[in-house]
């Protein structure tokens, strides 16, 4: 098919109507964060309008560092786990007949349809002394007695892993689905066992998706506020719960907008770090 | 025993026989072809010869020792792939050498195979280039260089050149005929193309319906057909009732015709006859009375359609001996007992 580019305005129409809803729900709305995040916050009122930077000198402490640092963290490490055990799932149930796949396909999907907020009970009643797995682990006399889970950051990993992997699956169905089977059957001739050659074939042939993949899961994990709060310790509060805390709780709108912007641009850098390390390896 | 010997090899998908008792031995350095119509097997058995597919029943054995149960990482094969299969991720050069990197061969004794083998495919110097820009039957030669890496003991093609143009697969058919008999290495090929396995292989294998139904060389698959089948299936052919009448004689259509005997004890066969077997000759005289319906000239060769006694003859000839008949005449048809094979009907 011959494409020409569009020679008169309304060859752009198609592109009039995404273009008003990424301007009225993203830039409009980011636009005034940047704006407030340089506004005067009033003590016990709201703020000023104004030009001062004080938002982010106060952002620069060691506190705040190391909430980003863990934020950051978290997130890379959901990412990671998602990827590491999404990529043998969503193989395995790529080669497994049609039916189980449309199953796990729809408990999957079903799983997106749970907010972040059941997610959370459900987990923290799971991982609690009374009435949570660790009564079945005594039970099946694998412990002593029952203790709580949470809260802890393998709590927090847990949930937030189970929340982020539809995503990943999903993400990666299509590319495993369309790889050729013959591909990895061509690796066993070759002398490669089906783990080697899972390890030396699949996943590099698979490294744009996976890439792709990790860098979504990421920023999904990032924005993550409720379920740190929910299963976790302080310390294990990110950077949102704190952007939350500050808008919501302290009605700090100036320093929140501050943090907000300030996460957007380091995670926009991780990212654009990724894709060029990607591209890197690929020109290679 | 040394070579490839399969004994009583059955496959079964759920209710479906994919593979029914096949028994094939394979001497070392032969090339065999498996040759049959789509879901006659033949890919099924390669996939058990290769160890992608393990066989309900019966043993396979390589080199004197077992290997139906031998995963197929241990197999020590080569094969190309109908899809040929190259990995995407990896150069040329990468993809020849990735039997020999799995194996853990230096770095150095891996690129001096590749170049080996590189040259041998007649595309020296395209180590670095990616695959995806190679040409068809550029990709083939990778595939069986990448399959040729480590000179295995067995070489396993499944439908090797179905994607390349007419042109180029008679080369490559030529080609990959003549690089085995270099390498003296067994040599298994699948494919659909009857003109293919004549061209390459020492031994055709004919299956159909899961069952091999002759095993024999290309000459004498096309001139000594074991049934019906593979008469039809090799080549053109001319099958013809054949009777008993009273006196025991064969008759074909209707005339006797001498020196063809049905075996003992039956009343009625088929007839092969190859086209160019044909010879057409004035009507009566005891030749078969046929009419021509249709003549068609193909520059090379003319094929001469006739209608005799209910049934279609075909004959070809050569262009110097084409002959002087036009649609609708009268002819006689006479056929070489020499060359006639007599089947169960």
């Amino acid at each position: 098919m011959r494409r020409e580019p569009p020679q008169r305005l309304a060859d752009y129409g198609p592109l009039f109507f995404p273009a008003g809803m990424l301007t009225v729900f993203f830039v409009v709305p980011f636009a005034t964060m940047i704006a407030v995040s340089f506004f005067q916050r009033e003590q016990g009122g709201f703020y000023t309008a104004a030009f001062v930077f004080d938002n982010y000198a106060r952002f620069l402490s060691l506190f705040f560092g190391k909430v980003l640092g863990f934020s950051l963290f978290l997130a890379v490490a959901v990412a990671v786990a998602c990827v590491v055990i999404g990529i043998p799932f969503t193989y395995l149930l790529s080669r497994s007949p049609r039916k189980i796949q449309i199953v796990w396909l729809v408990a999957l999907l079903s799983i997106l349809s749970l907010s972040e907020v059941m997610i959370g009970f459900a987990w923290s009643t799971l991982f609690s002394r009374t009435a949570g797995i660790t009564n079945l682990f005594v039970w099946l006399g694998l412990m002593v007695q029952p203790q709580a889970l949470t809260p802890s950051f393998g709590a927090v990993m847990t949930a937030m892993t189970y929340q982020a992997f539809p995503y990943t699956v999903l993400v990666l169905y299509p590319a495993l689905v369309r790889l050729d089977p013959t591909l990895t059957e061509a690796a066993r001739t070759l002398g490669a066992s089906p783990v080697k050659a899972f390890f030396t074939v699949v996943v590099p042939a698979l490294r744009n998706t996976i890439l792709a993949t990790l860098i979504m899961v990421f920023i999904f994990a990032l924005g993550s506020y409720l379920l740190p709060q929910l299963l976790g310790r302080p310390q294990h509060w990110t950077l949102s719960v704190l952007i939350t805390d500050q808008a919501i709780y302290q009605s700090n709108m100036p320093f929140a907008a501050a943090m907000a912007v300030f996460l957007v641009l380091v995670s926009l850098a991780l990212v654009g770090l990724a894709l060029y390390a990607g591209q890197q390896r690929q020109a290679k | 025993m040394s070579g490839l010997n399969l004994s009583h090899v059955t496959k079964q998908f759920g209710n479906f026989t994919a593979v029914n008792d096949v028994s094939l031995s394979v001497p070392d350095g032969t090339f065999v072809c498996l040759l049959g119509p789509s879901g006659c097997g033949k890919t099924t058995l390669m996939r058990m010869i290769a160890g992608l597919d393990l066989p309900t029943g019966g043993s396979i054995e390589l080199g004197g020792a077992d290997i139906t149960t031998v995963p197929t990482h241990r197999r020590e094969l080569g094969m190309v792939f109908q899809s040929l299969a190259l990995f995407p991720h990896l150069t040329v050069g990468e993809n020849i050498a990735y039997s020999l990197r799995i194996r853990g061969t230096p770095k150095d004794a891996q690129k001096k195979r590749v170049d080996e083998l590189l040259a041998m495919i007649h595309l020296p110097g395209f180590a670095d280039r990616s695959v995806a820009k190679l040409s068809g039957g550029q990709r083939q030669r990778v595939a069986i260089a990448r399959a040729l890496a480590i000179s295995p003991k067995l070489f396993l093609l499944d439908e090797p050149l179905s994607a390349l143009d007419a042109k180029l697969r008679e080369a490559m058919q030529v080609e990959l005929r003549q690089l085995q008999q270099r390498l003296g290495i067994t040599t298994i090929v699948v494919t659909h193309d009857q003109r293919e396995a004549m061209t390459m292989a020492d031994t055709v294998v004919v299956m159909n319906g899961g069952e091999i139904r002759q095993a024999a060389a290309p000459v004498d698959i096309y001139r000594r057909p074991a049934d019906s089948f593979v008469a039809d299936f090799i080549g053109q052919t001319n099958l013809l009732p054949v009777e008993a009448d009273s006196a025991g004689r064969a008759s074909v259509l209707g005339e006797v015709v001498e020196g063809i005997a049905l075996p003992a004890g039956t009343a009625k066969g088929l007839l092969s006859v190859r086209p160019e077997d044909v010879q057409l000759t004035a009507p009566g005289h005891g030749a078969i009375a046929g009419t021509v319906t249709f003549i068609r000239d193909l520059g090379g060769a003319i094929e001469t359609f006739m209608e005799a006694g209910g049934a279609q003859v075909i004959a070809v000839s050569a262009p110097r001996n084409r002959p002087d008949v036009s649609v609708g005449q009268s002819v006689g048809i006479r056929l070489d007992p020499a060359t006639s094979v007599v089947l169960a009907r």
